[in-house]
This record gives structure tokens, sequence and C-alpha cells, in this order.
């Protein structure tokens, strides 16, 4: 790759300050670069022809044609996968953005011990995805979890969430939702960019708090509001330890946690149809490809860059 | 932020003092409290009720580690009525393998991954940030592009190759990405950071004779150590937290990791063994949380940077 662009550009005109030499010795620190991204590259083209195929590992892969992705069209389970995954981020992804957004917000206005409040909530967003903290939130939400111990000081009899396939799902958005603090120390950030001046002058101006925020914040916030939004939905998309965690490995109870991912992980490393799970993993990429592009669409009628 | 839409690779010494001061400051925020004593002193009521309802799921499982398994569910205080301390000891060493197997396995790990990425990441970042070269937007943009691809379109073909290496039941396949600037995020913090330092100290050491590959070890790679230290924690963190790839390629419980060991407590043990699950949960975020501890500045002025321009 690298040999083929200096080729090619040999007796082209040069930018000033670039060199040849000067090109080459990039290139040459360029090497691991270069091999990772082929070691990526590579493999994605790969996925998408084993897509069309049929390989088990063991034998070389069989051109099937469609057969994966029809399917994956009259495969019930892969419709409960999608539909879990979606559910999963349309609801928790808006709940911890709006919670990020309000701490921080209330960070923002100053407070004694800022540093404290900020690190206590932006540690579990560190933990939330590892094992430990997954088997402890199937024990707090288990049938005598202190979830329901709470519940029943109010008098409510709390259903086992974990084994509930109407709650399950939930419990693992409250999971979510807990790791709120890596997207409210971006808000922070956000926040602390806006100059003070626009506030006081809009006070000036009679502007109350709630015409401040809708007015100056919201749109000076916008842009970091788009990236939080963005990360958020690639990776709640990709959600897989929680759930193999929670469930075992099966996705259960009744498929109600069987997280796109994870079926994937089913098929491709269970049942060794690795074919199949291909051609899932090459939906769930033009799924997240397309969201990522409407967003960027929309973004253009919200996002407000103040340049 | 910007960047990411349109990667914009010509140095920007501007916002140099701005971004270095925010990866280095100890406290960014100017403290200015705003509001009544009385709204003040809500704010306050409303942070710890919601700090407290985070922590305590964290502060219980502390708490559950030290009674008996039987009790786990029946004593609710958060002091327990009857210490065990034994949860422990038969934790650590309930499994195949004493914990410390687990532990140093995943110690291995997360040290390499960071020796990778701290070398990898900062000299692909220093020719993005600091040299000319043709296709360097072409390049980097590639690079931005790969944080947007989903990790399992790569998954099978990876697997396969790795595979037929022989690579299964090796540490390879968990740390050799590491060394090729495979982690397009940390490329972008570090290109953010090196576009920050000023220009002239690489003209004054082009001058006095200093070939790219000196500047970088001699003059860049010293001043661009905060952000070096963010990408270590967050490499350590997410390495130490890896659940699925030690999964994939680990069967022999002799390589386990420390979340592969840990998962076992719920699926061999049942759920009798409470107590020394929730004790080997707490020694499997010990480092973690000791990191985050040392270095949450890192931390926090890092993530931040990120969402910015």
């Amino acid at each position: 790759m690298s040999a083929a662009t200096v080729d090619r550009g040999v007796s082209r005109p040069r930018r000033r300050g670039t060199s040849e030499r000067g090109d080459r010795i990039a290139y040459a620190l360029l090497i691991p670069w270069f091999i990772g991204m082929l070691f990526t590259l590579i493999p994605f083209g790969i996925s998408l022809y084993l897509a069309f195929t049929d390989y088990d590992l063991l034998t070389s892969p069989n051109w099937v044609g469609l057969d994966n992705f029809r399917e994956f069209i009259s495969d019930p389970k892969a419709a409960t996968a999608a539909r879990v995954t979606l559910t999963y981020t349309f609801v928790a992804v808006p709940i911890s953005l709006v919670v990020a957004l309000g701490v921080a917000l209330l960070l923002n206005r100053g407070v004694r011990g800022l540093r404290f409040y900020r690190s206590a909530f932006y540690l579990p967003s560190l933990i939330g995805a590892s094992v430990a903290v997954v088997m402890l939130w199937r024990s707090i939400f288990g049938y005598a979890g202190i979830v329901n111990q709470v519940l029943a000081w109010f008098g409510i009899q709390g259903p086992g969430w974990t084994t509930d396939p109407d709650w399950a799902l939930m419990t693992l958005v409250t999971l979510s939702v807990w790791g709120f603090g890596a997207a409210m120390v971006i808000f922070l950030a956000g926040l602390r960019q806006i100059p003070r001046m626009y506030y006081e002058a809009a006070s000036v101006d009679g502007a109350a708090t709630v015409r401040q925020f809708l007015s100056i914040t919201l749109p000076l916030l916008s842009p970091v509001l788009f990236f939080n939004l963005v990360l958020g939905l690639i990776g709640s998309l990709q959600t897989f330890t929680q759930a193999y965690v929670f469930s075992g490995g099966t996705g259960g109870p009744a498929d109600s946690t069987l997280f796109f991912n994870l079926y994937l992980y089913i098929q491709g490393f269970q049942r060794f149809d690795m074919g199949y799970a291909s051609a899932l993993a090459w939906v769930m990429f033009i799924v997240i490809a397309a969201f990522t592009a409407l967003n960027f669409l929309v973004s253009k009628r919200w996002v407000f860059y103040d340049d | 932020m910007t960047d990411i839409s349109a990667p914009a690779v010509a140095p920007r010494t501007s916002t140099r003092t701005g971004l270095m001061r925010r990866l280095r400051s100890t406290e960014g925020y100017q403290e200015e409290i705003t509001g009544t004593p009385g709204s003040r002193f809500l704010r306050h009521v409303v942070l710890i009720g919601l700090g407290l309802v985070m922590l305590y799921p964290l502060m219980w499982m502390v708490s559950a580690s030290f009674k008996p398994s039987t009790a786990v569910f029946n004593d609710t205080g958060l002091i327990p009525a009857q210490w065990d301390f034994t949860n422990y000891s038969s934790g650590w060493s309930a499994l195949e393998y004493p914990m410390e197997t687990y532990l140093y396995n995943s110690m291995v790990i997360a040290v390499l991954n960071i020796i990778g990425n701290i070398f990898s990441c900062s000299i692909t970042a220093y020719c993005f940030a600091r040299l000319k070269f043709r296709g360097r937007k072409l390049m980097f943009a590639m690079t931005l592009g790969t944080m947007l691809l989903p990790s399992h379109v790569v998954l099978i073909p990876q697997y396969v190759v790795f595979s037929k290496l022989g690579w299964i039941n090796t540490y390879l396949p968990l740390t050799v990405p590491a060394f090729l600037a495979t982690n397009a995020f940390f490329v972008f913090l570090l290109v953010q950071f090196m576009r920050g330092l000023p220009m002239e100290l690489q003209d004054a050491a082009r001058i006095d004779g200093c070939g790219p590959l000196r500047t970088y070890w001699s003059i860049i790679l010293p001043l661009t150590v905060p952000a070096l230290a963010t990408v270590a924690i967050f490499t350590f963190i997410a390495s130490w937290n890896d659940f699925f790839s030690p999964l994939l390629y680990l069967t022999d419980q002799v390589l386990f990791t420390v979340p592969l060991a840990l998962r076992q407590f719920m699926s061999a043990q049942g759920a009798s063994q409470w107590g020394p699950m929730f004790a080997m949960s707490i020694v499997s975020l010990l480092p973690v949380i000791a990191f985050f501890f040392i270095g949450q500045r890192y931390l926090i002025n890092g993530i931040a940077t990120t969402g910015m321009k």
C-alpha cells in the first residue's frame, strides 16, 4: 500500500515542506498502523464473503448465495434479538443522556465537593460492563434482592426481575443508566466551554433560567449532546457482556435478553454456523451505519456549531 | 468534535495551551457557586441522595462479601450481623486454580496491552499530527472510520485467522492487536494532544539535526506523558474488564483471566456460594478502583477532551 502511493506520485508537483524522504520515513513509522489497518479491512471484506457462504471453520466455505439473509428474515430468534437490542437501545440511551445532562447541569451550577460527586458518579461507568457488577446486578434484582426489599417497605411485592421475561431487559436498562457518568463528564466539559457572558447578557435582558437553558445552554451544548448520542447508540447496539453474564449465555429468560451480538455469538461460536453469523454481523453493521448516517443527516437540523 | 466529520490535520498552535491545560489541570473548574443558600442546600440533598443510590449496590456487595452465604439475602443491614471472613479465603481457592493465577494472567495481558497501545498509538499519532506526507488525511480519516465499525463485523474472519495460526489458547490474539495501533480512539486522543504542542520545538530539533524518529522519542514523547497516562489507564481498565475476547480465545482454565474465572462462580457453584462470589468480585474490582483513584484526573480530562474540538 505504501509503495503504491509513493510510486504513483513521483512525477507530480510536490507540496511545499514534503519530500520523498519525509514520506518514506513517515510510512516506515506507520508500519504497525498499516498492518493493523490491513488486519481490520481484510477481515471486513472476508466477513462479507462469508455472509454468502455456509462455513463451519473445519471445511472450506460453500457459496450459498442469499440463503443466510433469507434465513435471517424468516428466523424468529433473529427478529427477537433485533427487537430486544433496539428496545434496550431506545430506552437506555435517552434515559442515560437525560440523567447525565441533568446531573451535569446541577454540578455546573457550582457545588462544594464537585470533585467528590464527579468521582462518585463517574466510577460506576468504568465497571458497569464488568462480570462482577453484572453478577451483582443479578443479585440485587433477584427475587429476594435489595430492590424488592426496598419495595416491600412501601408494601409493594416486586416481581422476580431477573426471572420474569417482562422485566429482565429493564433490569439491564437500569445497569446501563447506572453508567451515565461517562456522558456526564463530557457534558460537564462542554458546559464549561459556554462563555459565562452569554448568561449575564441574558439575565440583563430578563431571561429566566428555563429560557436561558433552552436558548443558550441547549444550542451551545448540542455538538456534545450529538457526540454522546452517537457513541451511546453505537455502544448500546453492541451490548454483549451484560447479556451473556446476566443470562448465563442463553439470552433468557424466554429470550428476553437475547441481544443481537449474543445471538451472533451463539450462532458463530456455539453452533459454528459462521456463514450465518457473518450475515448477522453485516446486518448489524448496516443498521449501525444507517443509524450513524441518519444521525449526521438529522444533526444538521439541530446541532449548532458556534464557530 | 468537528474533527470527526472533517479531520483538519493542520497544526493548530493556537489551541495548544488550552488543550494542555485541560489534560494537566488537577481541577479544571472555576469554582463559582451560584444560587441562594436554600437552593445550594437542596442541590446537595439531591446530589447526596443520587450518590447514595449509585454507590449503594457497591457498598452492599462489600457488606455481602463479609456475610455468611446463607445470610446474604436475609441479613438486610449494611453492617453484617455476623461477620464471616472466610469468604475471601474459600473464594480464593474455590475454582480449579487459585485466584492468584487468574490475577496474574489478567495482569500480564493488561501490561502488554498498555505497552503496545502506548508505543504503537503514539508513533502513529505522531505521524498524523506532526509529519507531512502524502495520504495523511485519508489515512487519518480511515482510522477515525474504524471507530464506527462494530467489532463483530471483523470478528469471525479474525477468529479464523487466529485459529489457523494456532493462536487459540495463547495470549497473542488478546495482545498483538494493541501493538498495531488498532485502537482508533487512542490514536485520535493522542493526535489531538500532539497537535497542541508547539511546532517550534520540532523546528528547533530539526535545525539541530534531529530526524523524525529522534524528535518523536526525545521531544514529543516526553511532552505527551499526560495523554499517555490517560491511554494507559483506559487500556488497563478496558483490558482488565474485557470478557468477550478471552471468552472467545481462551478455553484452557490455567490461562483464564479474572472475568472468565469469576463467571464460574455463577455457573459452577450455583446459588449457594454467594459470600465467596462477592468476595472474589470485590477482589476483581479492586485494581480498577485503585487505578481510578490514582489516575482519575487523567481519565476525566481525557474523556472530556474527546468530546471537544
